[in-house]
Parts: C-alpha cells; structure tokens; sequence
C-alpha cells in the first residue's frame, strides 16, 4: 500500500472549512501559494490565520479577500516593498480583529501544544502594551526555588492548537516524507496542528531515510494527511534553495493592492488569467 | 574627497559600533544594518579578529538551523552581542512603537507588527535602535503604543537594552541610570539647534559631541566592491538602488 495520501489540490482546500484556525508559515519557509489562489476562489470565510511568527503576501490577500475575521501575528508587512496595504486597512477600518504578539511568543504557543502541556512561559515582554492587550496571558512569580531567579514575574503563554496546517515544500520522498531543509518551524507548526496538508514541487523515488543528511532535514510522514504535487507551488514568494522571491510580481502587488480596487483588479488577473 | 551616499554614512556609523561584537544578529527589513554587520565581520577578519554574523533574511549569512526559533533562544541564552530595531515611533524613554499610530483599540495608522522586539530588547546587551528619518513624527515624546519598552523594573529579568540610536541626522547614546539619551555626533551639515527642532523629546548634549566621521578609502573599497555583492543577495532592491547591483 502506498505510504501517503496523494491528493489533488482542491481536495486539500475543501479541507479547510470556514472558521479553522490555520496555520500561516513566514515568507522564508515555503508559502502555499498556489494553495491559496484556490482557497480565495472557493470563497473560504472567517479563518483566523496564525501566523508564525509573519505573513507578507499570503495573509493580505486572504484579508483583502474577505477570508479572515482574525489574525495572530508578529508582523504582516510586504519586507522591503513597504506596508500590507489590505491588512493595514482592514485593521484601520476595525473589519478584523488583530491579536499582536511576538516572534517567540507564536513559537512558544506552538511548542507548548508540541509538549502538550497547557503553557510555555517565556522572558522579556512584561511590561509592554502587547501584554497590556492580551488578556489570554498571564504573569506569575516564578515558582521555582532551584531555577531562574528568586520573586522574578514571568510571562506565561496558552498552548495553541491549529486546525490545520498547509505549507509549500520542495520535494517529499516516495514513503511521503517532507523535505524541509533548515526551516524547522515548519516541524513546530506540524506538530502543532489537527491536520497537515503540504504542497510540493515533486515526489522523488528514493527514501530520505537512507541518508543521514535527508533524514535530518525531513519531516516524517507520520504527522502529514495529504501531499499534493503542485509545480511553483509558491510563487510569487520564494522557496527555500529552489527559487527566488518574484520580486517584481511583489512590486506590481504593492501598488496594486494600495486601494481596494486596485487590489480587486490584480486579484481578477492573478485568480482567473 | 569621497562622494558618499547617505546610507554608506549610516552604514559606516554603524560598523564603528560593531567591533568589540563576538555576535551580530540582524533582523527584518534591515539593509543597512545588515550590511554594517557585514562591514564589521570584513575588517575584523583584516584584523585577524573574528565576528560572526547571522543576517535572517539570508540564506547564505544565516548560522540558524533549528528554525525560525532559534534567533530568540540563542538571544536568550546570551549569544548575541548587538541586534538591531527600528520603530515607527521612539520615544526619549527608547520605548519603541511599530504597531501603529493613535490609539491602540481605534488605531489611526497601522504598521507591520512588533516582530521579535519585546524579546530581543530585553536580552541583547548591546540594542542599537536605528530609524533613518529623524522628525517630530518618528522622535516622540510618547509613543503611542510600546511594542518593548526601554527600561524596565529592577526585579524583570533584563540583561539587555537600549544603548544607541542612529538617525540620518545623528547619533544619540541612550543613558540607563537617567532614562535619557545623550547626544553624540551629528552630520557635517547639522546643527545641534536644528537637532533640537526636529526632535520631539528632550535630551542631553555630549560634552565632546563631533560631526559623524566619514569612512576612508579602504573601507569604502571593501563596502562598494564586496559587501555590496554580499547584500544584493538578501536585499536585492537595496542594493541595486545605492550600488547599481
């Protein structure tokens, strides 16, 4: 029997049902794009997108889109091609509600869920409005007498479960082990979510674990529901040691997408053309 | 003379705050930074002295292998010397805003997001706060939301914290016991009158405060014909608009 499920990419997108909660990896970890285009068309509603720890182009197309009602994140921003016009309106405007956090905080959520254990706590941040605003968040005194310091108040964060997870990957092997290279918060994404799609550029006939350096920098097939082969899978954005980012497809977004028609018209050429 | 560009100044300004680094860690949307640690891991390397550099947003200038995570645990473990943050506002108490403008829950302006900063400033010894444009909009007396503040209670665990900032206009150090900045250089075509203009908080001037100094030949040899190269891999608009590469 074969050892993964293949399925084709509109499966993997009825998948994700209107409400999850849904697991968004940064712009260096291989974003599903290709899987996205599809989720927009379907006409997805009320997501709430966890980002970790940022989204650049992904979340503010969803958001332009009308597909989010929330977003946790660290950051939603086009890097060096300025603001996420969409995201930055939507908030303006009070149509989405956003929960500011931080870089380690979105990871500690995630590997508090990967230890299943209720919270992480975590140093740093006491004392700034992100904490101000979260009432999901607590700050006890360290209890321990054996480590860390004596009366220090310290930040404790809620474990986070995802609904479900979809990320762009390079190649998986014909057991459906995911290649993943250096970007390990992909894992801790993984191991955090109830469901777990991946897109990728091939399937190779061989066994990443015949080799230790595969092996290493693989993502096991145990924790993976679907895999579907989807060729440039993540442009425009870029894929780790296969392609760049489409700079000037970003560029031609960033201007677009400053008004909301603007952003309606590139969104109709880059859906349906 | 030199014709310099003005982000080869900054650039320069920060290298020379760079060189007693063991570690350098450089964060998002940071082109000058990034090629300031760069800048400083070259002429260390002339000195026989060694800096490591560890830019995020490269593939190659990344010595991170255990994900996205790691930046903050190897911060928190005391392992970066200097990281670098910017903000949207500054305030003259180095409380740093990258939210947004106006009032949080009715937000005027929105910007990206606080990124890593209410960790990384509380950990990093050597925090170098750098935001190109200096005016009444960015130097504030109060920002409107603090992403991470700039001191904190003496029982909060803190090993780091602010200790420059650098605008195109000037440098400032920050001064912990007072919560104040001191300033330290400015640019040749400034006046520490027109400094006090365009600064929306109060501060103290150096007894020794000198203009920025201007890089010599051999460091704007090794800037123009290798680190510009080395940027254009992870700053490609950066680079091709100051170098043409």
């Amino acid at each position: 029997m074969k050892q993964f499920d293949e399925l084709s990419l509109l499966e993997i997108v009825d998948e994700v049902k209107d409400g999850d909660l849904i697991g968004i990896p940064a712009d260096y970890s291989g974003v599903p794009m290709m899987f996205t285009k599809e989720l927009i068309k379907k006409g997805v509603k009320d997501l709430k997108l966890y980002c970790l720890p940022l989204t650049t182009i992904q979340g503010d197309m969803l958001i332009g889109s009308g597909c989010v009602s929330e977003i946790e994140a660290a950051a939603v921003t086009l890097g060096e091609f300025g603001l996420a016009p969409r995201f930055s309106e939507a908030v303006e405007a009070g149509h989405i509600l956003i929960k500011d956090s931080t870089c380690p905080a979105l990871h500690a959520q995630l590997q508090a869920t990967e230890k299943s254990v209720p919270f992480m706590p975590l140093r740093g941040v006491i004392g700034s409005d992100i904490q101000k605003y979260r009432k999901d968040w607590q700050v006890i005194e360290n209890p321990m007498k054996c480590s860390g310091h004596k009366n220090e108040p310290i930040l404790l964060l809620p474990a986070v479960q995802l609904d479900v997870l979809i990320f762009h990957a390079p190649c998986v092997d014909k057991n459906g082990n995911i290649q993943i290279g250096r970007r390990r918060e992909l894992a801790t994404l993984t191991h955090a979510s109830k469901k777990v799609f991946v897109t990728t550029e091939q399937i190779l006939d061989i066994d990443f674990f015949d080799n230790e350096l595969s092996a290493a920098t693989c993502l096991p097939a145990l924790y993976v529901d679907g895999i579907s082969v989807v060729e440039n899978g993540a442009w425009p954005c870029a894929l780790p040691g296969i392609y760049g980012q489409d700079n000037d497809e970003i560029k031609k977004y960033s201007i677009a997408a400053k008004t909301q028609k603007g952003f309606e018209e590139y969104m109709q050429n880059y859906l349906f053309n | 003379m030199i014709e310099l560009k003005r982000e080869e100044l900054l650039i320069s300004q920060l290298a020379d705050l760079l060189v007693n680094d063991k570690h350098i860690a450089v964060g998002a949307a940071s082109p000058i930074p990034g090629a300031a640690a760069l800048l400083a891991k070259e002429e260390a390397k002339l000195q026989n002295n060694r800096i490591r550099v560890t830019i995020l947003h490269s593939n190659k200038y990344n010595n991170f292998t255990d994900g996205a995570r790691e930046l903050f645990d190897c911060a928190a473990q005391g392992r970066i010397d200097t990281f670098f943050l910017g903000g949207v506002q500054i305030d003259g108490e180095a409380n740093i805003n990258l939210v947004g403008t106006g009032n949080y829950t009715k937000i005027q302006k929105r910007f990206p997001g606080s990124f890593g900063s209410a960790l990384m400033y509380f950990v990093v010894p050597q925090i170098i706060l750098f935001r190109e444009e200096h005016s009444p909009r960015t130097l504030v007396d109060k920002v409107d939301f603090i992403s991470a503040p700039g001191f904190s209670d003496v029982n909060i665990y803190r090993p780091g914290g602010p200790k420059f900032l650098l605008t195109n206009r000037a440098l400032f150090k920050f001064n912990k016991q007072k919560k104040r900045f001191c300033l330290l250089k400015i640019h040749n075509n400034e006046s520490i009158e027109n400094i006090i203009k365009l600064t929306g908080f109060k501060f103290d001037v150096d007894d020794k405060i000198t203009n920025m100094s201007i890089p010599d030949q051999t460091r704007v040899d090794i800037l123009r014909n290798k680190i510009s190269y080395m940027v254009s891999e992870f700053y490609p608009e950066f680079a091709d608009r100051i170098w043409g590469i």
